[in-house]
């Protein structure tokens, strides 16, 4: 029990996909403009990751070794599918502001490496707990960005306005501030890696 | 095809639309790849060559399969599918045909294949040349040219950043930035400087 309390934790604390593993950035920067934006990119990406680790880790053993990345390839663009169709036509706002990064999920590093390093080697209940935590954590990690962006950049939180007489700083909107925030970001973590060993909440 | 359309795509793929520094599509090997120039320049290469030849390939299985047969829900598996299948075609061609441009270019090419710059190209190019289900006029022309400057803005991003880095290697950064926060910061001011190509719309 312990053990699997253990897989659904590190995703969201050591092995953080954004701040730990690094991978999956393309989406992280590019739809942390908003907070609503990385909340609907989180969740939409956290399904394909459960949908398909739960998929891989069933058939794991029904795919010959050598034509195992096609293979996976095909489950997680079958999930992606299902989230560009649901999002056409239950949040069309939504999908219009992710644009082409919905159908960019399939090439997310997260999803392919999960399945590589982990579904296809272990049982379902920790592929699930496994995918569940690294979502999580993925969504943690963009709403921590967005939300630097969104307060930095347009003075607002999920479309509220917060502060009277602050000057929004456009460039945080802009690619530059993305790159800038993520960057800071990492650093910071790495600084709080090298001064103490025990979890930092950065 | 007017000349003006032409001159305008170019212009808008290598600079104002960026690839890399304004669209974040192909960040991982940006930073994974931009250690040397020399490697650099070599998987810019093999992006510029996968690009374009995945856009002329793809463009044809929307037009001619997809569209005839009522399939365009399946765009985005069956275009992951395409490149993979390409991409893994064109490894063994070259390794048969050219063992020097093998060696050149093969850990790149497999590494191609989740690169969200190729898919993100591909996808763009349905978004932007199709109205519903009919191509615009010259759309294929289109569609190739555009992926082929997509990847040329591609390289050129990479090619700097590279440039960078290997100054960077003899320069005392602080220990905690060491690595990839110090080349999200650099990208941030070489975005910036990017952005001041955004006059350049007509």
């Amino acid at each position: 029990m312990k053990k699997l309390f253990q897989e659904f934790k590190k995703g969201i604390t050591v092995e953080n996909p954004t701040f730990g593993l690094v991978l999956g950035l393309c989406p992280t920067l590019a739809v942390s403009t908003t907070v609503i934006n990385a909340i609907g990119m989180g969740i939409a990406a956290t399904f394909v990751l459960l949908g398909s680790n739960i998929i891989i880790s069933f058939i794991k053993n029904m795919i010959p070794r050598e034509i195992r990345l096609p293979s996976f390839i095909v489950v997680i663009a079958t999930f992606v599918t299902i989230v560009e169709l649901v999002m056409k036509a239950y949040f069309p706002a939504l999908g219009k502001s992710l644009g082409i990064f919905v159908p960019l999920i399939v090439v997310n590093c997260i999803i392919m490496g999960r399945a590589e390093a982990f579904a296809s080697k272990n049982k379902v209940l920790p592929s699930i707990l496994d995918a569940l935590g690294m979502g999580i954590g993925f969504t943690m990690a963009l709403i921590v960005v967005a939300s630097i962006r969104e307060i930095l950049g347009s003075g607002t939180f999920l479309g509220r306005p917060l502060l009277k007489g602050f000057e929004p700083m456009l460039i945080f909107v802009l690619a530059p501030g993305a790159l800038l925030t993520l960057g800071v970001l990492i650093g910071i973590t790495n600084f709080c890696k090298l001064k103490k060993k025990t979890t930092c909440k950065a | 095809m007017d000349i003006q359309r032409v001159i305008f795509i170019v212009i808008s793929m290598v600079f104002i639309n960026n690839f890399i520094l304004s669209k974040f599509l192909g960040l991982c090997p940006f930073l994974g790849v931009s250690k040397e120039t020399k490697s650099a320049l070599q998987m810019g290469y093999a992006v510029i060559f996968v690009m374009t030849l995945s856009a002329v390939i793809t463009w044809l299985v929307y037009r001619f399969i997809l569209i005839p047969f009522h399939l365009e829900y399946l765009r985005t598996i069956s275009f992951i599918l395409v490149i993979a299948a390409f991409v893994q075609f064109i490894e063994m061609f070259i390794q048969k045909t050219s063992p020097a441009l093998y060696r050149a270019l093969g850990i790149y090419l497999p590494l191609i294949t989740t690169n969200c710059a190729v898919l993100g190209v591909t996808v763009l190019n349905i978004n932007d040349f199709f109205k519903g289900s009919v191509p615009i006029k010259a759309s294929f022309m289109l569609a190739t040219l555009q992926a082929f400057f997509a990847g040329i803005g591609f390289t050129l991003a990479l090619l700097l950043m590279s440039g960078i880095r290997e100054r960077l290697d003899l320069v005392d950064i602080p220990e905690s930035l060491k690595g990839i926060p110090i080349a999200f910061i650099i990208a941030s001011l070489m975005s910036l400087a990017f952005m001041g190509f955004i006059g350049f719309k007509p």
